[in-house]
């Protein structure tokens, strides 16, 4: 009985779910799932895909480090070239970087535009693309009304909308499923060796519309996301370091 | 040959011109003068100066004693041949094939045009009422040849000869209703041969021996026996669709259901010629004899008509249609080929290539500018800002590989922005740098990586790069213009932020 009851539970959250604008993913997870340590952040227990996510970027440098985070989201969430188009007033990106994130950079489609009405604009109907994958944008400002037009667009398409919120100081609420905030994290070097290792993060998720909010510090080791810390400073297993 | 042609002659087209614009004029006699060796001779006359026996090549003194109160006035040169080139541009609501047919004529090829109207009768009496309503004086002919027109339009009041019939109508003309140089006429006039019945049943050689080529030629051409060839105003548009109205349109939704009727039709006939639109021109003819016109252009060829009707309706508010709209045109200056095949993959690939990424692009290229969309591939330069050159077109691949290179950055500078550092010499990264007034102590360094100047695009120092890491974990891309030593101070600078 009490077993029948928390099925139904479970199947009426859903559903819940599903109406606001949460649907659950169509495919079988795959073998080996690259988020399994925030899984349990996530409604539907999957990173959200065809919804609008927001980064808060408070510096260039943090806004370097979104940008590579997102990278890593784009290349191990979606499969190899898969539409995505990057929307930004000013130029700033260096395409031949993404290549540390295995992405082909004559693939990405780069809207520049002139003021932010227009970003706006080419964001939601890019959002509203059927074909397109991930839509990746830059925007001095945001407010709720521009996000729930997203978040409707993004419902009907199924693209996966990355928002980069440049001006942090003007937070405000939107309806964007989740707010992230990534910050660089000084990297170890290889086996004690000089230079700089792998690009690592602090990424805190701060918001997240049916889910619980998390922190952990993680690296891009060339392929993978790996989780170095959970939040609270539980230190998890070390990932064995490649030389070179 | 079933070809159709409309001689349109205006009899009084320059003083008609200034009479429409000063309606008394029209009453009392008026010439036109042009001056020529310090005389003024008169170049056109209206009917009353004509009744009054005034007539071009007069010169102005002797009009004056004649008719002292002529009104005479200078005609500026080449301004009417303009406005007869106007006239013909106007006149592409009746045929899509105008001609200028100097000094006071058109020259329409209605082949296929007539039937619109109902009959051949209903369509010279459409332009006729039409131009009549305008001021003009006019005078219109039908024949299956041009120079059967043009004779039948000048010297007969038949007005519709049909084909076959041309040598039976010209039979009672003079001769020189067959646009025959000077010297021709002349030849004809002193041999008595009057009219055109006179010799049109002498043998071709003899004519041509004693009265040249060019008669013979204008004879045959008159008579259907010989091609003559016209060249219209506007250019001929292979793709070209036209959609007339009975009603001026005004509203934006009468607009719209003509350009989606213009479009449907359109992509049909792409369809059966597997052919797909670059670039498309929608027109607009308005009652009061102005055009307009949007444009759109498309990465890839499509013949998508509702893909294509999102590009212009983007455009459509551009359109004034006060006071009414009585003719539009959709026209395909630039197609290309696109097989079912090739329509087929577009649409079904989930990569960059896909159909609906190429309207996207469509629809962001029509409303902000092509400088607006991008692609970036990779130059055979190492210097970072030549490193990547933009797409020239949408589809290009890249022909070098990538630059695998990890300490590139994700965000480049637009230029590199100068710092203050304190850094071992002669190589090694900083210590300490100062960027926009925070002080960032340097933990950890890659580098350097000398980039020279390409000494045949600019001169300069070559830059030493190195990856630096702070305490806080924040990668940056800084540089060293040239070496120590050559000069006393050396500038650093910072050029980007790694992720």
């Amino acid at each position: 009985m009490l077993y029948n009851k928390e099925n139904i539970i479970a199947q009426l959250r859903k559903e819940i779910l599903t109406l606001g604008g949460c649907k659950a993913p169509a495919t079988t997870p795959q073998e080996r799932d690259p988020f399994a340590f925030m899984n349990a952040h996530f409604p539907n227990g999957a990173f959200p895909v065809a919804a609008v996510h927001e980064f808060v970027c408070g510096s260039p440098e943090a806004t370097a480090s979104t940008c590579g985070f997102i990278s890593a989201l784009v290349s191990s969430l979606f499969p190899p070239h898969s539409a995505a188009v990057w929307v930004s007033e000013e130029n700033y990106v260096f395409p031949p970087a993404l290549r540390l994130f295995n992405i082909e950079p004559h693939q990405l489609i780069f809207f520049h535009t002139r003021s932010t009405k227009e970003s706006l604009w080419v964001i939601e109907e890019a959002l509203k693309c059927k074909g397109l994958s991930i839509v990746i944008a830059e925007l001095k400002a945001i407010n709720f009304l521009q996000s729930r037009r997203f978040q409707l667009a993004v419902e009907s398409s199924g693209a996966t909308g990355f928002l980069l919120n440049l001006t942090p100081k003007k937070l405000t609420t939107t309806a964007c499923i989740s707010r992230w905030q990534v910050q660089p994290s000084p990297s170890s070097s290889f086996d004690g060796l000089p230079g700089i290792g792998w690009p690592r993060w602090n990424v805190e998720l701060q918001k997240i519309r049916n889910g619980t909010k998390g922190s952990w510090t993680l690296e891009w080791t060339g392929a993978t996301l790996q989780p170095l810390y959970e939040s609270k400073g539980q230190p998890l297993e070390w990932p064995q370091k490649k030389v070179g | 040959m079933n070809d159709r042609y409309v001689s349109v002659w205006f009899p009084f087209f320059k003083t008609d011109w200034h009479s429409r614009r000063h309606p008394a004029w029209r009453s009392v006699p008026f010439v036109l003068f042009i001056t020529q060796h310090g005389r003024k001779l008169i170049s056109a006359a209206n009917p009353q100066a004509k009744a009054n026996g005034l007539h071009p090549g007069m010169v102005v003194a002797d009009a004056k004693a004649l008719v002292p109160s002529v009104i005479a006035i200078e005609e500026e040169p080449s301004f009417f041949e303009e406005r007869l080139h106007k006239f013909a541009e106007w006149f592409i609501r009746f045929s899509p094939l105008i001609s200028v047919d100097p000094p006071d004529g058109l020259m329409i090829t209605a082949t296929g045009c007539a039937h619109l109207w109902g009959s051949e009768e209903n369509y010279l009496n459409t332009i006729a009422e039409r131009l009549q309503k305008e001021g003009y004086t006019v005078k219109l002919a039908m024949a299956g040849t041009i120079g059967a027109a043009w004779a039948l339009c000048r010297f007969s009041e038949t007005s519709i000869v049909s084909n076959g019939a041309e040598a039976d109508a010209l039979r009672l003309l003079p001769a020189h209703s067959l646009r025959l140089p000077d010297e021709a006429t002349e030849r004809l006039q002193k041999l008595g041969l009057i009219i055109i019945n006179d010799f049109l049943s002498m043998p071709a050689p003899v004519l041509r021996r004693r009265l040249g080529k060019t008669f013979i030629q204008r004879l045959h051409q008159a008579l259907g026996l010989e091609p003559e060839f016209l060249v219209p105003v506007t250019p001929t548009i292979p793709y070209e669709q036209r959609l007339p109205c009975l009603e001026p349109i005004l509203t934006r939704t009468g607009i719209e259901i003509a350009l989606q009727r213009l479009l449907d039709t359109m992509s049909r006939q792409l369809l059966s010629e597997e052919k797909g639109l670059r670039l498309a021109r929608f027109r607009i003819f308005r009652t009061d004899n102005s055009s307009q016109a949007i444009e759109i252009g498309t990465l890839k060829p499509t013949r998508d008509s509702i893909a294509v009707f999102r590009l212009f309706e983007i455009k459509l508010s551009g359109l004034y249609p006060e006071p009414g709209i009585e003719l539009f045109v959709l026209e395909l200056p630039l197609t290309e080929a696109l097989s079912l095949e090739q329509e087929q993959l577009w649409k079904s690939t989930l990569t960059w290539e896909n159909e609906s990424i190429a309207q996207l692009v469509d629809r962001i290229v029509n409303k902000i500018g092509s400088e607006a969309v991008c692609r970036y591939l990779p130059a055979a330069h190492h210097w970072p800002e030549r490193s990547i050159r933009k797409a020239d077109h949408f589809l290009e691949k890249p022909s070098l590989p990538w630059n695998n290179d990890p300490t590139r950055p994700l965000r480049l500078l637009p230029s590199p922005e100068p710092i203050s550092v304190t850094a071992p010499v002669p190589d090694y990264p900083p210590m300490l740098f100062r960027y926009k007034g925070v002080i960032h102590k340097v933990c950890k360094a890659d580098g350097p990586e000398r980039i020279e100047q390409e000494w045949w695009i600019q001169d300069g120092l070559h830059r030493d790069y190195y990856q630096v890491e702070d305490e806080q974990g924040c990668r940056y891309w800084l540089f060293r213009a040239g070496h120590y030593g050559e000069k006393e101070s050396v500038q650093w600078y910072l050029h980007g932020f790694c992720v």
